[in-house]
């Protein structure tokens, strides 16, 4: 058994930044993620991101997970890779770790026998930070291989090196199916068209527009109706949807392709949060069940705290602020005298802010006020 | 949604056989599970926990808010039996 100041689960944009504020201010500070590479989502993110200066604007996803792991290992943190956190109870994480070859689906045989522990770890905080998970969209055919969440294949791509497909169709035209199209483009794949049930391109115009020049018909108001093929996918149908959702008949449309990707969103990964006991609201703005949080991001359950998407779904802006704000106070709640400046804080609080303006991210603000309202009578004091 | 596409697809249980739970008395994620097997699978879920929802919705005509989240059990991720028989180890 071990004992720390803090444990942190999740070594993405969130995690690592309160890993860092806790190291900071003494904490002897532990993070564990079930990758065999920290930095979370950051790691596929190949393209430059946008934004003020202070979110890392114009620096690629990637170096930012790069210059997190280096600034926690140098403030003391220790990063646990491949290490999977499977439950909770009271202050103690159980945890399953592998060693080996970087296999990207399972370990190997040999690895789960020979080359794995259990340990538990007794954390006097804990900051849990286990990011998104990709929502499933179900049609006939959609169990087929070939079929695959976009996070999915940008994995594929990005980490692994592996194209999963020749001719693609994306369902959903956010920023995640704009971003992840490109991408399997510079890959080398084809993407025949992106499709969005809704009238209008939900992500930024930038990424809508690096495919539609490159002559990627983005379709709004069409769904997916159906993906067949003998042993995998080998053709979708689409239609056109009317302003209430029903296929307009006559415009099934069929597309050859081998791979669809589904980009319909992303919800809070509250799984093990719900299980440590922390009390869930239901947010459509933030993507789903998130757990209940006050302003210093704790939960309902002493003690425990959260941050970035699995307080609501959001950007690695967000996460990043989120990361250091849960990092602050958890380090804070164990003394006085790491309590650190409350200057600190007010400016994560305004930088949060400003990261929630504007009409795209106002009902995430107004989600987060409601939740911090409910908070006000669920937390601890 | 048409009544044999799958929904869980660990356990292969369909859309209709959803509904059907439904109209047999579950009303929320776990009694669809109880009656179905639904999300009782390798993935526990993960895959399929908010299509159930989405049809729980329609079935219901109520609000997911109203439902009760899904319960979570540990193990929350696949691990051997082999890892838990070894015990807790310190280096």
């Amino acid at each position: 058994m071990r004992e720390v100041d803090l444990a942190v689960v999740g070594a993405g944009p969130a995690g690592l930044t309160a890993a860092i504020e806790g190291a900071k201010r003494g904490c002897s500070t532990v993070v564990l993620d079930m990758n065999p590479h920290p930095g979370g989502q950051l790691i596929k993110q190949i393209h430059k991101f946008f934004g003020s200066r202070e979110h890392r604007a114009g620096t690629r996803g990637i170096e930012i997970a790069d210059t997190l792991f280096h600034e926690a290992e140098s403030t003391g943190v220790e990063v646990m890779v491949r290490a999977e956190v499977y439950a909770i109870h009271d202050s103690t994480l159980e945890v399953a770790q592998t060693f080996g070859e970087d296999s990207p689906i399972l370990p190997s045989k040999e690895a789960t026998t020979s080359h794995s522990r259990s340990l538990s770890i007794v954390a006097r905080r804990i900051v849990l930070a286990m990011g998104g998970a990709e929502n499933a969209l179900n049609f006939p055919g959609w169990t087929l291989p070939g079929v695959m969440g976009a996070g999915a294949a940008q994995t594929m791509i990005n980490l692994w090196r592996v194209l999963p497909g020749e001719r693609i169709l994306m369902v959903g035209a956010g920023n995640v199916g704009l971003i992840v199209s490109y991408q399997l483009m510079q890959a080398g794949g084809e993407v025949v068209a992106v499709i969005e049930a809704t009238p209008r391109i939900g992500g930024y115009g930038v990424h809508a527009a690096k495919i539609s020049r490159a002559g990627v018909p983005i379709l709004t108001s069409h769904t997916i109706v159906g993906a067949s093929g003998e042993s995998r996918v080998e053709r979708a149908v689409i239609a056109k949807v009317d302003p209430s959702w029903r296929i307009v008949p006559g415009s099934e449309e069929e597309l050859e392709v081998d791979t669809i990707c589904i980009a319909v969103g992303l919800r809070p990964n509250a799984r093990l949060a719900s299980l440590a006991g922390c009390k869930l609201h239901y947010s459509p703005s933030l993507g789903g069940w998130v757990p209940i949080h006050n302003s210093r991001m704790e939960t309902t359950v002493p003690r425990i705290y959260i941050a970035g998407d699995l307080s609501g779904v959001e950007e690695a802006s967000t996460a990043l602020e989120e990361g250091r704000l849960a990092g602050i106070c958890a380090a804070a709640s164990l003394s006085k005298e790491r309590a650190g400046d409350p200057e600190e804080i007010k400016a994560i609080e305004q930088r949060l802010l400003s990261l929630r303006s504007g009409p795209f991210c106002q009902r995430r603000q107004d989600a987060k006020q409601e939740l911090i309202g409910i908070a006000e009578t669920q937390c601890p004091k | 949604m048409d009544d044999d596409t799958i929904v869980c697809r660990c356990e292969e249980v369909t859309v209709g056989e959803i509904r059907k739970a439904i109209r047999e008395g579950a009303i929320d994620v776990s009694g669809v599970k109880r009656r179905t097997r639904a999300g009782m699978g390798l993935c526990q879920g993960r895959t399929c926990e908010k299509i159930v929802t989405q049809i729980l919705v329609e079935e219901l005509g109520e609000p997911v808010s109203t439902l009760e989240p899904a319960t979570v059990r540990t193990p929350v991720q696949p691990v051997t039996f082999g890892l838990l028989a070894k015990g807790s180890h310190d280096d």
